[in-house]
């Protein structure tokens, strides 16, 4: 019995090494942690329970049958956060230069499968070379595994990548699928062919950092959510993220006490909306200083800037905010700004999480390159989005709704369940300026009867009392009064039930 | 007693001007312009009247608006305030003329010390101590040496119609005469049109040391002792106090008597002070006489307990000052802050923008904030930059200084730039707290602007308690999380490590009822506080101290101001800290060599080509907003890399216009 323990706790030692103490070094001095480094950072200490660690992997090509090593190349188990359960797996850049085999790959599909089973939240660091090459179509099998029980998980348990490392070709659609991908800067990349191929193929010159590293994906392409200086940084975000997000579908969104009253005063709202309705204003002030604590967990803080979206607490629990940004393109809705908002809008319909939605919208950006780039079925998905959510939707007009904008942005008619408007919101077709030159289109010219027809359009309609006169607006709140108004509505809102007619699956305007 | 008086100045002294006004049963109009519609002196006062945009020249300078609105309002008299109108002979006449009274002195006061020779001139008849010079233009280079040997060395060259620094020189032999006369003259020629120059003791390390007086129309005059205005940058004022660490009693009578005998030369009638510039060791010379409330008139009220602001009405209404110079005494030590929107690490540049957060001090005894402000004003570009004014009197200097300390501790502002890490770290310095300071004090202290403070282990020691005892009372509220696993043994760590600049300090806590027992270094430090997550300022004591700081997390980790000490750091478990060891440095980027938009707004014109040359001071482009141009201009010499942005487009707070190789 003792031989066996002694045994075990040999193997054990030579499992935790992975591929040694030389890739150990070779993996620091890269700037990177190891694949079990990075888990004792991400979980709460001693949580991690491990599975499989003596896998290894069965193929016989290419000289592999004398090279095994235990794990096989990805760290896979069970831990929590703060309390709460996730499963994880890790790849091990050291073991075969985190390559993914068919035993890897079975790995990762056992804790997905177990995640599933459970209801709890899967968490990737994703650091490998790429398909296990000496292996073949199996590996490839192995891919697609993963992938299908990406799909399968999807919208049941909530899922995070962080890309730690190279993710290149098949191994970026498993990352692709998942609910959030987090990048580390200068140590990460991201494509589906490299900078070689990309030459070959298309001569363009790109370095991996420009092609596919952190800073392209979470400002240019959108695919990442954020961007970390190092992995530290990247984990120490995961964990403060996961305290927003439900273990899965079939529960509500951790709570946690607060010192924040519910009923707290913000003057200084009263003058964020600026008299020239022309002047911007940071909506992330609003957000700030009505969230608990000023806490605002910002997704996509780099992408789209014209529209803001993150999690934050109101009296404790879990709220999604998505707000028009007036400081970037003035607000407006876009190709970038509607799929950012929408993939947002419905991972917190997936996971009960309310919508608190901020409007200021002046419309949507005109322009040859949105028309070409498809903003009518791209703005339809957030229109969808929005539509098909069930969760509490409680929506805020700040300052502007104008046009089909005010109809996608939570609007009474999508089944918003509350609506306020402060009193310098205008709810209107268009500005009065643009409205008057359709309508009195023959008074074009005489630039005083534009004028007197200018304020008469805008007394009509640049204010919240037409909608609110239709009901379209609940109800006009003093800015501020705008924390306790919310959190009343959401509280109201907390047993809300609501169910869209059966079907297989809706056909959003991918 | 006045029924209504008209306040013909805007911002803090406003505010201050009401407060009293109110205290007295005095109704008040404020007059405001565009750009003050909605500002807190507007919402205090029981009548305002709009003169005009937003500019001064458009508003609080038009002498005709102001006069109307009182006139309109029904107010008796005019509070000048300080600034704008406040020193204009031409305007206390016209209000005069109007049947009005103005608050303050005389026309004849204010054109008399307004003159920068007669008032030296009445100064010398009325026994004033004067610095020795040669009061006429200097004809040639020998009568200048000779002045200069009857004076002594060093000696000041100035140009007679100068102002603002320009055409002035120090000479400290005959040969630094003679080459300063020839570049001064030379100076004062291309600025002024005027090459006359003139020579006076120049007074090294001198210090900045002036007396409140306060007469009434009766002809009674009394002193209130001096205040200390050293610290100054630019000419700017940043900290105060009264008394002077330098003047003993003895000294403060003599000053006190010649300020009196200059104020009864002049027949002055009011609040007014008479500056001195005054040598180390104690020699004084007049100065000149600021003919209206200054900035830093609390400080002397603090000591004195007088309310300069009534004592004025009163006066002005006709009253006999109600005290004789016996009633006068000094009470303890009065230390003024000022807090200003300019960012010191951007050398100073006045910030603009709204004010995000603008929370006052927790109250700390002792301790008045002046301000005309409130959280959500726009800090517009047409006005001083100044914002508030920190007061803390004690029972002597290091007491007010401390508790000058807890206040900006506590002070929270955030949305522009601002100074108030940079007036702590003043307060700190070891020169100024041995009270040896002269005028040249930031110069030399603080040479190259201020960037934050220097981590000294003293600095570390205060953080490391307040921003543990923070972190654990945060981690063991994330405990509650709902929605954990049943069954397992997890709770927040007890050993944290925080890490400052790549730098652990190991603790491990005991929490307790509010608050912890922190191990530390071998000592057990006991942490009190009520602080709870989210709470900006952060009060307790540690081992039995009153300490006060900022807490602001950051994502990953926190940012913590205290003391002139603001810094970035994470808490971690000591595993985490070892592996955060492992991570690399990297270096942040070279900002000198770009240009960026120091502020959000339009892209009006890029004034550089792609490989053009520039010199510092330069202009490289115009930022619009607000619907005000800003010059962005070369902070060095360099060559154009690359322009990043184009004519019209808009940008964002930092957004990289240019780039230098």
């Amino acid at each position: 019995m003792l031989d066996i323990v002694k045994m075990l706790e040999e193997k054990r030692a030579h499992a935790r090494l992975g591929g040694g103490q030389k890739r150990i070094d070779a993996q620091h001095a890269k700037g990177k942690l190891t694949a079990r480094e990075r888990l004792e950072v991400l979980l709460d200490e001693d949580s991690f329970e491990e599975f499989d660690m003596f896998v290894e992997h069965r193929s016989t090509d290419f000289g592999m049958a004398n090279q095994k090593i235990p794990g096989d190349g990805v760290v896979t188990g069970h831990g929590t956060i703060n309390g709460r359960l996730v499963f994880v797996y890790s790849q091990d850049f050291t073991v075969f230069g985190g390559s993914l085999s068919e035993a890897h790959a079975e790995k990762i599909c056992k804790i997905m499968d177990q995640a599933m089973k459970v209801g709890a939240p899967v968490i990737g660091m994703n650091d490998s070379g790429g398909a296990r090459i000496q292996e073949g179509v199996a590996a490839l099998g192995g891919y697609a595994e993963v992938f299908q029980r990406n799909v399968m998980a999807s919208g049941v348990i909530p899922q995070l990548s962080l890309i730690m490392g190279p993710c290149a070709g098949g191994a970026v659609y498993s990352p692709a699928i998942t609910d959030f991908i987090f990048m580390v800067k200068d140590t990460s990349y991201m494509f589906v062919t490299g900078p070689d191929v990309v030459k070959t193929v298309t001569h363009e010159e790109v370095t991996q950092e420009e092609l596919g590293g952190a800073r392209t994906h979470s400002t240019r392409s959108g695919v990442a959510d954020m961007a970390f200086e190092n992995d530290i940084d990247a984990l120490l975000q995961v964990r403060r993220m996961m305290d927003f997000i439900p273990s899965s579908n079939r529960e509500k969104p951790p709570s946690r006490p607060t010192a924040d009253p519910a009923d707290r005063p913000e003057m200084s709202l009263d003058s964020l909306v600026p008299e020239n309705p022309n002047k911007p204003y940071d909506i992330k002030e609003l957000i700030h200083k009505v969230v608990d604590e000023g806490d605002f967990f910002e997704i996509q803080p780099d992408y789209a800037g014209n529209i803001v979206i993150g999690f934050g607490r109101m009296n404790g629990s879990p709220v999604g905010f998505v707000a028009n940004q007036p400081m970037v393109l003035a607000g407006c809705l876009d190709i970038d700004s509607s799929r950012k908002a929408a993939r947002f809008v419905r991972f917190c319909d997936a996971f009960n999480i309310p919508i608190v939605t901020f409007v200021d919208v002046p419309g949507f950006l005109p322009g040859t390159t949105q028309e070409y780039g498809g903003i009518i079925k791209h703005g339809a998905k957030l229109l969808y989005a929005y539509a098909e959510a069930t969760v509490p939707k409680v929506t805020l007009i700040t300052r502007k709704a104008y046009g089909g904008a005010y109809d996608v942005m939570a609007s009474k008619h999508l089944r918003g369940d509350v609506n306020y408007a402060w009193p310098q919101a205008e709810i209107a077709v268009m500005g009065a300026k643009g409205a008057v030159e359709i309508i009195f289109r023959q008074d074009i010219g005489n630039a005083e009867k534009i004028e007197a027809r200018t304020q008469e359009y805008a007394d009509k309609f640049a204010n919240p009392f037409v909608a609110s006169s239709r009901g379209y607006v609940d109800e006009v709140i003093r800015p501020h009064n705008t924390r306790r108004r919310l959190i009343k509505a959401l509280g109201m809102l907390r047993n809300k039930q609501l169910e869209n007619p059966w079907k297989k699956h809706g056909n959003i305007p991918l | 007693m006045f029924q209504k008086i008209l306040i013909a100045n805007r911002g803090e002294i406003a505010v201050r001007i009401i407060r009293t006004c109110k205290r007295l049963g005095i109704k008040t109009v404020v007059v405001y312009s565009e750009a003050d519609k909605t500002s807190l002196a507007v919402e205090m006062a029981d009548e305002v009247v709009a003169i005009g945009g937003p500019t001064a020249a458009e508003s609080y300078l038009v002498q005709e608006r102001i006069l109307k609105a009182a006139k309109d309002t029904g107010a008796e008299a005019i509070h000048p305030g300080f600034g704008f109108l406040s020193e204009n002979a031409g305007f206390a006449e016209a209000v005069a003329e109007a049947g009005l009274v103005f608050i303050g002195p005389t026309p004849h006061a204010i054109q008399a010390m307004g003159d920068k020779i007669e008032s030296k001139l009445l100064a010398q008849k009325a026994g004033v101590s004067v610095a020795p010079g040669y009061d006429g233009a200097l004809s040639n280079d020998e009568d200048a040496l000779k002045v200069a040997h009857d004076i002594g060395y060093p000696v000041m060259i100035k140009a007679s119609a100068g102002g603002g620094g320009k055409g002035m020189r120090i000479a400290w032999d005959d040969d630094g005469l003679k080459e300063g006369l020839v570049s001064a003259a030379s100076e004062a020629r291309s600025s002024f049109g005027d090459d006359r120059v003139f020579i006076e003791k120049y007074i090294h390390r001198g210090r900045h040391i002036e007396v409140q007086v306060l007469g009434d129309s009766h002809g009674n005059v009394i002193h209130l002792g001096e205040r200390e205005c050293s610290v100054q940058r630019r000419h700017q004022k940043v900290l105060e106090e009264a008394p002077s660490p330098l003047v003993d009693p003895e000294m403060r009578a003599h000053m006190g008597a010649q300020a009196v005998g200059l104020a009864k030369a002049v027949g002055y009638q009011s609040a007014g002070t008479v500056e001195f510039i005054v040598s180390q060791d104690k020699e004084f010379f007049f100065l000149e006489m600021n003919t209206r409330l200054q900035v830093e008139h609390p400080v002397t009220e603090e000591i004195t307990g007088f309310d300069l602001v009534e004592e004025m009405l009163r006066v002005a209404y006709g009253e006999k000052l109600r005290w004789s110079q016996e009633d006068v005494t000094i009470d303890g030590w009065a230390v003024e802050a000022r807090l200003y929107a300019e960012d010191p690490s951007r050398n100073f540049l006045p910030s603009i923008g709204r004010l995000r957060r603008y929370v006052e001090p927790p109250l700390v005894e002792g301790v008045r904030v002046d301000s005309g402000v409130r959280e959500g004003d726009e800090i517009s570009m047409y006005y001083d930059p100044m914002i508030a004014k920190l007061v803390a009197h004690g029972r002597d200097r290091a007491e007010a200084i401390a508790r000058l300390q807890q206040a900006l501790d506590g002070f929270v502002v955030d949305g522009i730039g601002n100074n108030l890490v940079f007036l702590n770290a003043a307060l700190a310095n070891d020169t100024f707290r041995s009270g040896t300071f002269s005028t040249a004090f930031i110069e030399e202290e603080f040479a190259e602007g201020y960037f934050g403070p220097e981590r000294t282990d003293a600095v570390v020691e205060t953080l490391v308690p307040i921003i543990a005892a923070a972190h654990t009372i945060r981690s063991l509220r994330d405990a509650c999380l709902s929605g954990q696993m049943p069954g397992q043994s997890w709770r927040p760590s007890r050993e944290w490590v925080v890490r400052i600049d790549r730098k652990d300090y190991a603790v491990d806590v005991i929490p307790g009822d509010n608050g912890c027992t922190i191990g530390w270094n071998g000592a057990s430090l006991r942490v009190t506080t009520d602080w709870a997550p989210g709470d900006r300022v952060f009060q307790g004591h540690v081992d039995g101290r009153p300490v006060t700081a900022q807490v602001v997390s950051t994502g990953a980790g926190y940012r913590v101001s205290h003391n002139g000490a603001a810094v970035a750091l994470e808490v971690l478990t000591p595993r985490q800290a070892e592996l955060a060891a492992l991570m690399p440095i990297k270096e942040p980027p070279d900002l000198s060599k770009f240009t960026m938009s120091p502020m959000p707004g339009l892209l009006l014109r890029i004034s550089v080509e792609v490989g053009e040359e520039v010199q510092e001071g330069q202009e490289i482009a115009v930022v619009e907003a607000m619907k005000m141009e800003n010059i962005l201009r070369a902070e060095r010499r360099g060559v154009v890399k690359s322009v990043n942005a184009e004519q019209g487009d808009s940008m964002t707070a930092d957004q990289v216009i240019v780039e230098f190789e």
